[in-house]
């Protein structure tokens, strides 16, 4: 049973200095699963996935991926982990030195002994998944912001990881490549099978690509189901994120004394 | 008006406790850098890529350079010598200034300003920009893959920078002198070649340009590595580059100096 599942969160709670930011985040993801984390902006999702990646300590509770919890292995030991599971983040933070073909082939290159005619196969078939073969030579000032995302997706997958974390895969890119992104991370998944983690706010395009959402509101749960029950969930904060809406639990107005006692207008009219 | 007393003591202490720390950090840092070095030692062409960035693109400012310090040299040297009738050491006077005390520190100077500030704004782009975060992510340490190689470059890279500084200023004087002014060939070289001693001269020059290229590159990647992850944060970090190593190059230069040439008639 336990084999099922890749990553447990149990208890987990973060604290920045005396800001708590997440509190008591239980949350299981099986093994073949996209799961998406969801929330507003600076609900801690992407301190999430740093407590997963072993990039943070928690304050208390733990992270356990493949059985071994993160947080108390050895630097060594937690490289070896790494190995085994990769990030893709919100811009691709792909390296600019080097050329497409060179970023896929980085991992390859640094852990591997694999002769150079094999790095460069493994790399043209990472490559082709993403429909950038062509693009191998190109460095990465010449890629659109979704050639970009793509190339550091194809990164991502060169050691064939078990886990995928995406930090906000869909920010900032057009219609197509919105859609290009999201099929992958799907198609990857099921090929490779793969777990992926998917944090982000975009709530259309994911629900269409996802198994599971968590929803993260003020560092706790809010609210999680599987994409059918999420759009017809009726929970306020769910409802209020799936369709957007300006105003409900999560407020419009950041807290404020009265706005007529700010404008020092009480009794004026008395 | 014992409070603003308070406040300023406290303010003070702060300072100082915040510097010391920074420089414990930074001491560790160099430490790390120094004990990760294996990769990039054994994976040579590393470094060799990074000193083509350092070193070989800084050799324009430094061939300029030196050429018009040695000329200025020449012409300074002469105009001062000619009142005392030895304008033939005028060689001697420009080779020692050069070997001695403008190679090192002038080609150090220009070498923060040029690779230490590059150094600098590229490890703090690749910050701000998640790089290291990523590569960090692929189980790579970037002080290993990243900082080291750039350290070591800069290192292999000084003394060289500094030899041909004074290798082409030593050219400009002979041009000023020599073929603008009409001092005497044999007596500008031979007088030169007499004066310079290769052990006190030309090794503690070269000791002088190990010392300024680890103390640059060390400031360098610890500035870059250390920036906030912002545009101010990488600005500020340069800065703070090329004012550190500026002034860590002038203050080592006169305790080298102090300890090389005490006593020397």
């Amino acid at each position: 049973m336990a084999s099922d599942t890749l990553v447990e969160i149990k208890d987990l709670n973060f604290s920045y200095g005396e800001r708590s930011v997440l509190k008591g985040i239980n949350m299981t993801m099986p093994r073949g699963k996209v799961i998406a984390i969801m929330g507003g902006s600076g609900s801690g999702k992407t301190t999430l996935l740093r407590l997963i990646g072993g990039a943070m300590r928690p304050s208390s509770g733990y992270v356990k991926v493949a059985g071994q919890v993160v947080h108390e292995l050895s630097r060594n030991e937690l490289f070896r982990m790494r190995r085994k599971m990769s990030m893709l983040f919100q811009f691709g933070a792909l390296f600019t030195d080097l050329s497409v073909f060179d970023n896929v082939a980085f991992q390859m290159r640094e852990h591997t002994d694999l002769p150079e005619p094999m790095i460069r196969d493994l790399v043209l078939m990472k490559l082709q998944a993403v429909g950038l073969r062509g693009a191998q030579g190109l460095m990465p000032a010449q890629l659109s912001g979704g050639m970009a995302r793509r190339v550091a997706l194809a990164r991502s997958i060169a050691l064939d990881p078990l886990l995928i974390m995406y930090d906000e895969p869909f920010t900032g890119l057009d219609p197509i490549s919105l859609t290009v992104i999201g099929n992958l991370i799907r198609r990857l998944t099921d090929a490779l099978g793969m777990t992926s983690v998917v944090v982000t706010h975009d709530v259309q395009e994911s629900l269409k690509i996802v198994d599971y959402v968590y929803f993260i509101a003020d560092g706790v749960i809010a609210a999680h189901g599987t994409p059918p029950e999420v759009r017809d969930s009726v929970a306020p904060f769910v409802h209020q994120f799936v369709h957007g809406e300006e105003d409900g639990p999560v407020s419009f107005h950041y807290p404020a004394p009265a706005y007529a006692s700010d404008l020092q207008l009480e009794g004026s009219f008395a | 008006m014992p409070s603003r007393i308070v406040a300023g003591i406290r303010g003070i202490g702060h300072r100082v406790v915040d510097s010391v720390w920074r420089l414990g950090y930074a001491s560790r840092f160099f430490m790390l850098t120094l004990l990760k070095s294996g990769t990039s030692l054994r994976r040579f062409g590393l470094i060799i890529r990074e000193v083509y960035f350092t070193g070989v693109l800084s050799l324009i400012i430094i061939i300029v350079s030196g050429l018009f310090v040695g000329m200025v040299l020449g012409l300074q040297g002469y105009e001062t010598l000619q009142k005392y009738g030895a304008e033939s050491a005028v060689g001697t006077m420009v080779a020692l200034s050069l070997v001695r005390e403008l190679g090192p520190v002038v080609a150090a100077l220009l070498f923060a300003s040029r690779a230490g500030s590059a150094i600098t704004a590229e490890i703090g782009l690749m910050k701000a920009t998640e790089q290291l975060a990523a590569m960090e992510m692929m189980a790579v340490d970037p002080i290993a893959r990243v900082v080291a190689p750039r350290f070591w470059a800069g290192v292999i890279s000084m003394p060289f920078l500094a030899a041909m500084f004074s290798a082409v200023g030593v050219f400009g004087g002979y041009m000023v002198a020599v073929v603008l002014i009409g001092v005497d060939e044999g007596s500008f070289w031979s007088q030169m070649q007499g004066a310079v001693d290769f052990r006190y001269d030309i090794v503690n020059g070269i000791i002088k340009t190990c010392v300024f290229g680890v103390a640059v590159t060390a400031i360098a990647v610890f500035e870059g590595y250390d920036a906030s992850p912002t545009a101010e944060g990488v600005s500020g970090a340069t800065t703070r580059t090329v004012v550190t190593s500026s002034l860590a190059i002038l203050g080592l230069d006169f305790i080298l100096t102090s300890f090389m040439f005490r006593g020397m008639s």
